[in-house]
């Protein structure tokens, strides 16, 4: 027989498929309910009825640039960057403040270079495993197929890794400084959640919504770029005082959140779904938040 | 003692089969023992390259049921106690015989790239090298070039990018070389150009299959890439360049 036909196949026996799976019933779970919460446009926010100082405000509208106060469960006017949902926006679905901002961490995340892996292995399937022929098209080696077990799959189309149209990965950088801003916001939202009508309090909303920022934090500060540009482009750390106390001391803080970039990436997700559920449950009414202000 | 059923490649470039052993295996026998006993036993002409038998030489690279790994560190006890164990060469070079591989397209990667190239300034006097500069460096020179990385890369393996990628291994040694204090040579444009780093899809098996766990991908080829974003794509980057004149960014 060909060398090829049996080094082409499949050998691989172990249940490789197992990670490529759930990375991608994973990530299309979260795909399908942002866009559905984001839709919604409403029950966003929840305050126990007052309007002052404080409330709980889903991480996925925040900041709310503009608001159409005629929804149930969205923030009082005054929440507002910019004031009330604008006739030009009109054509938006949902009238949703969450679609002017989504862009921002979409961006940060399809761009992030752990992220490329999981997509590029439970979606692209190039290679949805190690070891593991690129998945296109359909078997084109059927009567490779002789010592049992053995699948054989061809690469139909061209690869040409990150260039071309994937040059656009390169915007990681910029992405990456908005999501910097998006963790001082949330921090934010945070601080306003430990308050309901200017009452200092603390409930399990709270306590979900002071979470978020700090795994988003984890991930965002573990960044390959931040990493790269606080202090990874230096060929010599020891070469001035300030490059050997500031800059690396910098790089290794980012270098120990990177080495988890996946951990965090996966519950900086988890927990910003999980946060916008709550928020939503209690808005609507459906769950009752555990709290000290006694609403 | 327990019998186990092993499945060797055994044929040249062109053609070759899986032709079916039995062995006895004890205790404590990683899969190079194996291959020597039926060397001995049942097949004397079976060829096989090793050396060490300590994971320090990377000869012994081959691929055991479909996964690259170094036979002398893959103990039998690792693997399924019922399942045949098959061992194949390096999918992604030529085979020599059996389970042996050619690796000396390799070689050629490596003499493309600038050599290491420090300034006479630097040479003239006692350059000291703080070991927080070392560290970074260092655990590049891990590599036992084994070229299980170079052979687990889809680029190189499944995707026909020989002429384009210079594979993960010549990544890191372009790290090794970039990231060193005293050298002064420019590669950027190379590790784009010549060398390919856009051709890395970031799937991270090399760092998967590395047997010394370097962190190919974060420490070498995400930061190569990083570096060839600040020079060609990053427009504040670029006119920071033009204004200050900085022709290499990573030039301290």
């Amino acid at each position: 027989m060909l060398k090829a036909n049996i080094l082409t196949d499949k050998l691989r026996q172990d249940k490789w498929w197992i990670s490529p799976m759930l990375v991608l019933l994973g990530l299309l779970s979260f795909v399908i309910y942002s866009t559905w919460a984001a839709w919604q446009g409403e029950y966003f926010w929840w305050s126990g009825g007052s309007e002052g100082f404080g409330g709980y405000l889903s991480p996925f509208y925040s900041p709310t640039v503009y608001i159409d106060p005629s929804k149930p469960g969205v923030p009082p006017l005054d929440f507002s960057l910019l004031g009330s949902w604008p006739q030009w926006l009109s054509w938006l679905p949902g009238q949703s403040p969450a679609w002017l901002i989504l862009i921002f961490p979409l961006s940060f995340r399809f761009t992030c270079y752990y992220y490329r892996k999981a997509y590029y292995r439970a979606f692209s399937l190039n290679p949805p495993a190690c070891a593991v022929q690129p998945i296109k098209g359909v078997p084109s080696q059927i009567s490779s197929i002789t010592n049992g077990n053995i699948n054989a799959f061809n690469s139909g189309d061209r690869y040409d890794g990150e260039r071309g149209l994937l040059l656009f990965q390169n915007i990681h950088r910029y992405a990456m400084y908005f999501a910097v801003i998006f963790i001082f916001i949330l921090s934010y939202d945070a601080f306003l959640a430990f308050f309901n009508n200017g009452k200092l309090g603390f409930g399990l909303g709270t306590f979900i919504l002071t979470i978020n920022p700090i795994l988003l934090g984890c991930y965002t500060f573990g960044c390959h770029s931040l990493r790269h540009l606080i202090g990874g482009n230096l060929d010599c750390y020891s070469c001035s005082l300030y490059k050997d106390k500031v800059t690396h001391s910098s790089w290794k803080f980012v270098t120990f959140l990177n080495r988890r970039h996946q951990l965090f990436a996966w519950l900086s997700l988890v927990w910003v779904g999980l946060s916008d559920v709550y928020v939503r449950l209690v808005s609507m009414g459906i769950i009752n938040d555990i709290n000290t202000w006694g609403i | 003692m327990k019998e186990r059923d092993f499945k060797i490649y055994r044929g040249d470039d062109e053609r070759g089969e899986l032709v079916n052993y039995k062995c006895n295996v004890s205790e404590g026998m990683v899969v190079l023992d194996v291959i020597h006993r039926i060397q001995a036993d049942q097949a004397n002409d079976l060829a096989c390259r090793w050396n060490c038998k300590a994971g320090k030489c990377g000869s012994c690279s081959v691929e055991i049921n479909g996964k690259p790994r170094l036979a002398c560190m893959t103990r039998m006890n690792e693997l399924d106690d019922n399942e045949t164990v098959v061992i194949t060469p390096l999918k992604s070079f030529p085979v020599m015989k059996d389970i042996v591989s050619d690796v000396s397209w390799n070689y050629e990667q490596n003499q493309k790239i600038k050599p290491f190239s420090p300034s006479k300034k630097d040479t003239e006097k006692d350059f000291v090298m703080m070991q927080k500069d070392v560290d970074r460096v260092q655990h590049f020179r891990k590599c036992i070039e084994c070229y299980l990385c170079q052979n687990m890369c889809h680029v190189i393996r499944d995707n026909e990018g020989k002429d384009k990628f210079a594979g993960p291994r010549y990544m890191t040694r372009l790290a090794s070389l970039e990231m060193h204090p005293m050298d002064n040579a420019d590669r950027i444009e190379d590790v784009k150009d010549l060398h390919g780093s856009g051709m890395c899809n970031i799937t991270r098996c090399c760092t998967e299959v590395c047997p010394e766990e370097i962190q190919i991908t974060d420490d070498a080829i995400i930061p190569l890439k990083e570096r060839v974003v600040d020079r060609f794509y990053d427009p504040i980057m670029m006119l920071f360049r033009k204004l200050f004149g900085k022709k290499k960014e990573t030039t301290n």
